[in-house]
């Protein structure tokens, strides 16, 4: 069900109206016991009305992240800011935050009403407010006319769109979600997501946004917070992130990346000229292949370096056509949309998504070329 | 200033100003006090009154402490910054609520019947003339107003993330554990240190508890017997050993043959929750007694004379080992259910025979289990008051020789103490044991997600023995069950076995006279008083129960270990034991509640209170946090969170603890016999006093009567969650 379809929604969009406020870290840092640092001098910023994904691989520190905010967690060190107001020490109660959880958490003894009306009787709203609030609320995520049943009564996604709709009610500075698409099946992920970003943008709601799935971040982000191991890799819009990530990791996490070894000749106006293949020893004698290209250089260094290449944006052609190496097909895979190649070359092997109307055979030759803007320059470590 | 804050200061005032002080002799709720000289007699007066009128000046300073937190709130009102004034109002709440308590105490502790209770405080403030009674109302209240400013004022300094709820739940149970445990234990530790003079020697100590009665090892040694110390360890190894094979034995059978009748062989599990525990002994006798059943039936058939063989150690044994069977079975059966089918599985697939497979991968894997278990019954075992007492003929035990002791010609507090102390080393010693040991896994029912598969069936050379001594035993059990009902019903066991109702309507009767219903029957006043007083320690010992596991389960704070331990430790503590510490403790002023109902309740509450906190946890565990944390982020307070989210999800385990403490409330014996009084006499002391004036039919019919009554509030109960899981289980789908 689209939401923005219904006249009905449309109505209680116009009714429900954020208090949208910014989120800010202070070099907060989460310790466990003593010795498990799940977070560790993290400082960021969220803007008002902005939807900032936090990413990253199983065990990065999102959940100890997201849980801070809500104020579940308390950072052992740090500051954390929420529309400016120090709320560091302050318990989830008092925060005016709410969190849809990854296992949705609607109270099973409650009704779908009384779940959604919860936290507006909580704050002891009046009677007709509560309902009038919560049957927005409803209507919202596409559900009005589901008050009395139960949590139990309903699928998975709508059990989610509920949860969506309890956590909106209360018209919070921040919505937290926490890996809300991991308990639907792969056909609801895409629609439901659209569906948070939908409400999310209409009603200029702060959301941050908890996923260890790529696709899923680029899809629904104004941008992204790139975790690996309790810190933060890179910041950055889906764009910036794919195009030029920072180092290896955030390369190879979002989207695949060829990594090859390369070597800087030497950078002018901030491009740098590029040889592929790793230098044997000066800069005038590479070894490998003589391809060169030319990336927004990150230094003004020149020498050993390393560089990602999507495979999306290497080119294959006939060999030895112009600024190509020379290479070997070592595997091909059909996929339906595309075809995946993995092609042997003098500089390393390399990963190649091409078109699915290409049809190189397995052992046959052919010539590796770079789209402009497709390699960018890694920091050597 | 905070409105529980003012809630708890106005509840302190009322305790002050407006309820008795002291103790009533004719308890509150009869309110004779009101129109007896109230609120002038000093008998009667709140603390306020006594002050105006001059009696009883170390109240004043309590009213000081009482203002503290009002004073406080005066002084910080010229500060702006708001922590700082939070912190300042923490300080001076915590403040307040420690010396308020520790003066309260050293009030109640220093001056008792006959003036300083310390040599120590008259040399240092000569001699006193006034005297005092126990604490009574007024004063409890004041003490939960100075807890609770204690515990907001350490809230209010961060603890928990300020969670005024937490902390004070965290307090008070620390405060009742404290009291009602620890406080008693140790002022029996005190008594067993104490010489004929009142003084404080080791060497006392020392003498009683090395003395040959206790230790001696004369049964290895010569033809002279064995101290009771030894006595109790044999017994208890014996009958940990054998309930945990037995049990062992009856969960294969239950899951591992695919025997169809495993809901049979649970359904006997119930069996020694709604027995008083001495019942199986007095069937013991009626089936190999002196008149007993089989002593007779033997004796004619081979001319033999009948003898006493039964009374001792056997006796007690079997008695013991059918009492505690089904607590080792409950513990294995979700021990067996436990271990994982497919590590069976994988043992097969790699050539593993049936029998290997069991010997090498389940029985291994079953081993903390079995530890569990012998400790389980090693405990049970030693604590075991009422077996012995009907059994025991010359096999003296520590438990028994306790309350011998006290209740024996010589009436030695010291000598009960000592043994006591004995008692308590063995026990806390395997407490400990279990849990260092076995850490928590007694605790993680094994309900992870299901990993599918089914359970190896056993061997036939493992299943065949199991077969026969699991029916020899439930024939065994199910006659002793039909003896007590039978019994009832006999003239005169052994002698005459003539059918008849008397017994029931000397206990039972039941007639009308102008006024109404009449109960006549001899036991009317123990049953109703049993009732009674269960009834009120039920939902006290459930909801205590169920805050200490919420408190474990679901919050941090530093010292939990340390908490949970305090909490769990009177498992560990035999009832013997606390009732004798009870008598010493609660017999003089500051708390004297000796012959009150409400000793009763409180030894209720806190002998069964880690029953309902291991009920919890389980239940709870099973919750997802997750829940509890959304009811956070939506605005609730922890208090909101725990009433509407938590209790209501866990309604089934809060049934079933109620009923469990209910039924253990009715069927307790050992901390009973020692806290009756003529005014509260209990169903089970009174059965014990027919059982000792060799009045078995009463006795007999009486246990009847109450295995029936608890029977059917089990089946009631198992009804009710039956179809609350039922439910929820049709709505899941
Ligand atoms: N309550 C906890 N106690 C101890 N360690 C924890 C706790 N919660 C998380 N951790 C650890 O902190 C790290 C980060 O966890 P988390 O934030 O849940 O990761 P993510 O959500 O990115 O998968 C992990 O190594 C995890 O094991
Ligand atoms: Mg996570």
């Amino acid at each position: 069900m689209s939401l923005s379809k219904s006249v009905e929604t449309d109505n209680a969009l116009s009714a429900v109206h954020g208090k949208a406020a910014s989120v800010k870290f202070d070099q907060v840092s989460k310790v466990y016991g003593t010795d498990v640092r799940a977070v560790d001098a993290v400082s960021l910023d969220v803007a008002a009305g902005e939807l900032v994904t936090l990413l990253g691989p199983s065990g990065c520190g999102k959940t100890t992240t997201l849980r801070m905010i809500a104020g579940l967690e308390m950072a052992t060190t740090g500051k954390i800011l929420i529309g400016g107001r120090d709320v560091t020490k302050l318990p989830a109660t008092d925060r005016d935050v709410s969190m849809v959880f990854q296992s949705y958490a609607l109270f099973p003894h409650m009704s779908v009403m009384e779940n959604v009306s919860y936290g507006l009787r909580i704050s002891k709203l009046k009677k007709a407010e509560v309902i009038e609030r919560a049957e927005q609320g409803l209507a919202l995520v596409g559900l009005a006319g589901y008050g009395k049943r139960l949590p139990s009564e309903l699928s998975g996604g709508q059990q989610q769109r509920v949860a969506v709709a309890r956590a909106l009610v209360l018209e919070p500075q921040v919505l937290l979600f926490d890996e809300p698409l991991s308990n639907l099946d792969a056909k609801l992920r895409r629609q439901v997501r659209d569906d948070i970003r939908d409400i999310q943008t209409k009603l200029g709601l702060t959301v941050v946004y908890v996923t260890h799935d790529q696709e899923e971040a680029l899809a629904v982000s104004d941008r992204i917070i790139v975790m690996n191991n309790s810190v933060i890799a890179q910041v950055g819009t889906p764009r910036e992130l794919y195009d030029s990530p920072t180092d290896a990791f955030v390369a190879d996490f979002i989207g695949e990346a060829n990594l090859l070894d390369a070597t800087v000749l030497d950078v002018r106006n901030g491009m740098a000229s590029v040889v592929l293949g790793s230098s044997v020893g000066g800069v005038e004698q590479v070894s490998g292949s003589q391809i060169s290209i030319t990336s927004a250089a990150r230094t003004d260094a020149v020498g050993p370096a390393r560089i990602a290449i999507r495979p999306g944006r290497i080119r294959l052609s006939p060999v030895n056509s112009e600024n190509t190496l020379t290479g070997v097909i070592d595997k091909s895979t059909y996929v339906g949309s595309h075809m995946e190649y993995r092609v042997v070359t003098s500089i390393g092997t390399v990963f190649v998504v091409a078109d699915a109307e290409s049809a190189y055979r397995l052992g046959e030759e052919v010539g590796v070329g770079f789209m402009d803007k497709g390699p960018v320059l890694l920091p050597v470590k | 200033m905070k409105r529980s804050v003012v809630l708890w200061l106005v509840a302190g005032f009322i305790g002050y100003c407006v309820l008795p002080w002291y103790i009533l002799e004719d308890g509150l709720w009869g309110f004779e006090w009101l129109f007896d000289g109230y609120p002038f007699d000093t008998d009667y007066a709140p603390a306020l009154f006594l002050i105006f009128q001059g009696e009883k000046l170390w109240l004043s300073p309590i009213l000081l402490f009482l203002l503290l937190p009002l004073i406080g709130d005066v002084f910080t009102r010229g500060l702006t910054e708001r922590s700082a004034i939070s912190t300042r109002r923490a300080n001076v709440l915590i403040v307040a609520g420690i010396a308020g308590l520790a003066w309260v105490a050293f009030q109640g502790y220093g001056i008792g019947l006959r003036g300083w209770n310390f040599e120590a405080l008259t040399t240092l403030f000569g001699p006193l003339e006034d005297r005092q009674f126990g604490m009574g109302a007024g004063a409890l209240l004041i003490v939960g107003a100075f807890l609770f400013f204690l515990t907001t004022g350490i809230a209010g300094r961060g603890a928990v993330n300020g969670d005024v709820f937490v902390v004070g739940a965290i307090g008070l149970i620390i405060a009742m554990v404290a009291v009602f445990i620890f406080f008693p234990i140790v002022q029996m530790l005190a008594s067993a240190f104490t010489d004929e003079d009142g003084g404080f020697s080791v060497g006392t100590f020392v003498a009683k508890f090395s003395e040959n009665k206790i230790w001696g090892l004369g049964c290895v040694t010569g033809d002279t017997r064995c101290g009771v110390a030894w006595n109790s360890l044999f017994l208890a190894v014996l009958v940990g050993f054998f309930t945990t094979l037995l049990g062992l034995i009856f969960a294969l059978v239950a899951t591992r043959s695919g025997f169809r009748y495993g809901r049979v062989l649970r359904g006997l599990t119930v069996l020694p929750i709604i027995t008083p525990p001495f019942v199986i002994g007095l069937a013991i006798i009626l089936l190999f007694g002196l008149s007993g059943a089989v002593t007779q039936f033997v004796a004619e058939l081979f001319g033999l004379q009948p003898t006493r063989w039964i009374y001792g150690l056997p006796g007690i044994f079997i008695a013991q080992v059918l009492s505690f069977t089904p607590i080792a079975f409950l513990v294995l059966i979700g021990v067996v259910e436990g271990v994982s089918p497919s590590m069976e599985e994988a043992a097969q697939t790699l050539r593993a025979s049936k029998w290997q497979t069991f010997r090498t991968v389940s029985l291994p894997l079953m081993r903390p289990g079995l530890a569990n278990a012998f400790l389980l019954g090693f405990i049970e075992s030693m604590a075991d008051f009422g077996n012995p007492l009907v059994l025991g003929g010359n096999y003296d035990v520590l438990s028994t020789e306790i309350f011998f002791a006290i209740v024996g010609a010589q009436n030695d507090q010291g000598q009960a103490a000592v043994l006591a102390i004995a008692l308590l080393v063995f026990t806390l010693t395997a407490f400990y044991a279990q849990r260092r040991w076995l850490g928590k896994k007694n605790y993680t029912t094994q309900t992870g997600k299901g990993d599918g598969g089914m359970h190896v069936l056993l061997p036939k050379r493992v299943m065949l023995p199991c077969y026969v001594i699991a029916g020899i035993w439930t024939t065994f059990t199910l006659t002793v069950y039909g003896m007590i009902l039978y019994g009832g019903f006999v003239e005169l066991w052994g002698l005459d076995h003539t059918l008849t109702l008397k017994h029931y309507t000397t206990a039972f009767a039941v007639g009308y006279n102008d006024f109404g219903i009449h109960f006549k029957g001899s036991a009317w006043d123990s049953f109703w008083t049993t009732l009674k007083i269960a009834g009120i320690a039920a939902p006290l010992t459930a909801i205590l129960g169920l805050i200490t596991a919420w408190l474990l389960v679901r919050q941090n704070f530093t010292g939990k270990a340390a908490f949970e331990f305090g909490t769990m430790l009177s498992f560990a503590i035999p009832g013997t034991v606390i009732g004798v510490a009870y008598i010493l403790a609660f017999n003089v002023p500051p708390i004297e509640l000796t012959g009150t109902g409400a000793i009763l309740v409180i030894s209720f509450i806190f002998r069964n209170m880690p029953v309902g906190v291991r009920a919890g946890i389980a239940s709870m565990s099973q919750l997802d946090k997750s829940l509890d944390e959304a009811s956070l982020t939506l605005g609730a307070s922890t208090w909101h969170t725990f009433t509407r989210i938590v209790l209501p999800l866990m309604r089934p385990a809060i049934l079933a603890a109620l009923v469990f403490s209910f039924v253990r409330a009715m069927t307790a014996i050992s901390a009973v016999i020692f806290l009756v009084s003529a005014e509260y006499n209990m169903a089970t002391s009174y059965i014990i006093g027919r059982v000792e004036n060799n009045d078995y039919g009463i006795a007999i019919a009486y246990s009847s009567m109450l295995i029936v009554v608890m029977l059917t509030m089990v089946a009631i109960t198992q009804l009710l969650v039956g179809r609350a899981d039922t439910r929820r289980r049709s709505k899941a789908i």
